[in-house]
């Protein structure tokens, strides 16, 4: 179990063994800049005033707690609650940390902002930031993603983005890091990098995490509120890991609640077609921190495969690679098939179209309630709609004409 | 004296910077790039740097990636890239290995810089590593007694330069644009600056890579640093022209470095 008196990360990004920056030289001088901003902006009351108002007035946090009484009895009569992130502007947990690092590229003078996206929610939520502040917004997008969120590509258009699908490797969320990472290297004076998720160089991994925990700290206290207890278990889906690294970190200190990220099976981790990276992966380097990857003997990147744009990543944030190795988390997979039941039951029984990301954790606690029984309390981060994944979710139903 | 730092010691009694010729290994076949390496030294290239092919290469522009994303395809492997190191180092040619760091950790730190050792490699230039990650790394080299290349960039401050010089031998590597690696037509003047930045902090040569690509360019670089490193215009030549078209590029090249 760990030891919660040690602080991660250090002071050069490091979670026990992973993390860090394995970067070009030519980025280093900017990751120095993003850590002194950002840590400066969090002790400055100024910033945490800007950014809260535009939590509350923008975003519309807090995000509520749903008790979810139907969908229950699919998951062994637990008690099932929803933090609603899918509420939030935009429609997903991602305008959180875009937010933050929206201030933080205003205060260090940047001009324009560059952004990964998978599902498209972080790139929607970057081009609304953008459209707020005034920054221009180039938002790099594997091809096969594009295809599979076009509704994204659409609203991120709409926003004044320029969207960039992205052709090399597998054409998805990896290959769009990459092409994003050449950019800001060839442009980094005027262009903030605005990272998506919990990976990357330091200080990316707790910059973004910072900026989620609000996910955690709002479940926390509305648990004891309403029903003055700690939830037995609290289950997130695992992409790059910043909407469970976002619920999870309030709870760490509370050593009786079990904290479950659920990876993106795919056809199922026996089969290699998954994107399970600390199930099915092993410690190596990729996208500038040493973390989980899936990888072969020679260190070349596997492709991943999911349903799911958004958990469609080789890579994993080193924080959960530190959360596994310590025992203080544990990581299950989710299948494809699995996930799009949870959708439609989600969708049938509370009203709540999910995003196919979330749907992944709430297999997950499906799975979990059965084993706990139906005393169990479980929480569960619902990270974002699914009004993205009709098409997808229709094919997969056979519910097209 | 190591055979890097007797190619560098050459070129400047023959009042010139030495030329550097970058090629992914397996490109455009594995054995078509030991010949076409051999052409690059037969036209004048004094040191060779052998691409390691890597599936995520973020420090690479459109052409490097297309010629590895062929060697990747032609199945390339960390043993095929040591064989031919092993090929060309055995010629006399000062040999180093350019790799992500991915593959170097994946196999084995130790185990790499021994196999490169092995093969008879000078050294290993590592574009995403730099030395705040690089303990194991600095270990694994010094004891295998091969050389380690960091590089510095056009926005690395003159402290980050002392860090960097401190842990880097063989040569220093210093970035002549920001951006990925690929042909440019102009360069910044900024690279001069940074090549006299980076001679404060350290006695070691001084290479200057990416972006390089044409003798004019070369010769302006040979006047004030201590190589020259050209990699995507070899990849260019050869998509062109074979073998044949990288040895007159070298040839070409090899008029630029000298100093007049
Ligand atoms: C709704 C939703 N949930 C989860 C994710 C996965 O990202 P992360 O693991 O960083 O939360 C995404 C990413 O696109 C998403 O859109």
């Amino acid at each position: 179990m760990s030891n919660d008196s040690v602080v991660v990360p250090d002071t050069l990004g490091h979670f026990g063994p992973f993390g860090g920056r394995f970067v070009p030289e030519a980025l280093m001088a900017a990751l120095d800049e993003i850590d002194d901003a950002f840590h400066k902006a969090i002790l400055d009351p100024t910033f945490i005033a800007e950014l809260n108002d535009l939590l509350v007035n923008y975003t519309g946090r807090p995000s509520p707690l749903t008790v979810a009484k139907n969908f229950s009895k699919y998951c062994g009569g637990a008690t099932i609650l929803l933090k609603r992130e899918d509420l939030n502007h935009t429609g997903s947990h991602k305008i959180n940390n875009v937010l933050g690092q929206a201030l933080l590229t205003k205060r260090m003078g940047k001009t324009r902002v560059i952004a990964e996206t998978g599902a498209g929610q972080h790139g929607v939520a970057t081009a609304t930031a953008a459209a707020l502040f005034g920054l221009e917004c180039v938002v790099y997008m594997g091809e096969e993603d594009t295809r599979r969120q076009a509704l994204n590509v659409a609203r991120m258009r709409l926003l004044g983005a320029t969207v960039v699908p992205v052709t090399t490797g597998s054409r998805t969320l990896k290959d769009a890091i990459n092409e994003a990472m050449r950019d800001w290297v060839a442009n980094v004076e005027s262009t903030h990098y605005l990272f998506g998720t919990v990976a990357g160089p330091a200080p990316f991994p707790e910059l973004v995490r910072e900026f989620h925990r609000v996910i955690g700290k709002e479940a926390r206290q509305q648990m004891l509120d309403r029903f003055n207890r700690l939830p037995d278990a609290v289950v997130a889906c695992v992409g790059g890991g910043s909407n469970a690294i976002g619920i999870f970190h309030e709870f760490i200190p509370d050593a009786q609640v079990r904290l479950i990220g659920i990876e993106a099976g795919g056809d199922g981790v026996e089969t290699g077609r998954h994107a399970s990276t600390i199930t099915g992966g092993a410690v190596g380097v990729l996208h500038g921190a040493r973390s989980f990857v899936l990888q072969d003997d020679d260190g070349q990147t596997v492709e991943s495969h999911s349903i799911s744009a958004g958990l469609d990543y080789p890579g994993v944030g080193p924080e959960h690679a530190y959360l596994h190795h310590t025992g203080r988390a544990e990581y299950r997979p989710v299948t494809d098939s699995q996930a799009m039941e949870a959708f439609q039951l989600l969708s049938q029984s509370e009203g709540i179209i999910p995003a196919i990301e979330t749907s992944h954790a709430l297999y997950g606690a499906m799975t979990l309630g059965k084993e706990l029984g139906s005393d169990a309390v479980i929480l569960i981060n619902l990270s974002g709609r699914g009004d993205k994944d009709v098409e997808t979710a229709a094919r997969w139903f056979g519910m097209t004409e | 004296m190591s055979k890097i730092h007797e190619a560098f010691a050459r070129a400047r009694s023959e009042n010139r910077a030495a030329l550097i010729g970058y090629l992914p290994a397996g490109f455009p076949t594995r054995d078509g790039a030991i010949e076409c390496i051999r052409a690059m030294v037969a036209g004048g290239v004094d040191i060779v740097e052998i691409g390691l092919p890597y599936s995520d290469p973020v420090m690479d522009g459109p052409t490097i990636q297309e010629a590895v994303d062929i060697s990747l395809a032609n199945g390339t492997k960390i043993v095929d890239v040591l064989d031919t190191v092993k090929h060309i180092a055995s010629d006399g040619t000062p040999t180093l290995v350019m790799s992500y760091w991915n593959p170097i950790e994946r196999l084995g730190v130790d185990k790499f810089a021994a196999e490169m050792a092995a093969a008879g490699g000078a050294g290993v230039i590592t574009p995403d590593l730099t030395p705040e990650e690089a303990a194991a790394w600095n270990v694994a080299t010094d004891s295998n007694h091969i050389d380690r290349v960091f590089l510095v960039a056009l926005s690395s401050t003159n402290e980050r330069i002392a860090t960097v010089a401190a842990e880097t031998t063989g040569f220093i590597y210093a970035g002549a644009v920001m951006g990925v690696t690929g042909a440019r037509t102009s360069l910044s003047g900024a690279v001069q600056d940074l090549v006299a930045r980076t001679r404060q902090a350290s006695d070691l040569p001084i290479a200057v890579g990416l972006g390089v690509s044409t003798p004019e360019q070369a010769h302006d670089i040979a006047q004030y640093a201590d190589g020259v490193i050209v990699g995507s215009a070899f990849v260019n030549a050869i998509n062109a022209g074979g073998a044949q078209a990288a040895q007159q590029l070298a040839e070409q090249l090899s008029v630029g470095v000298k100093r007049s």
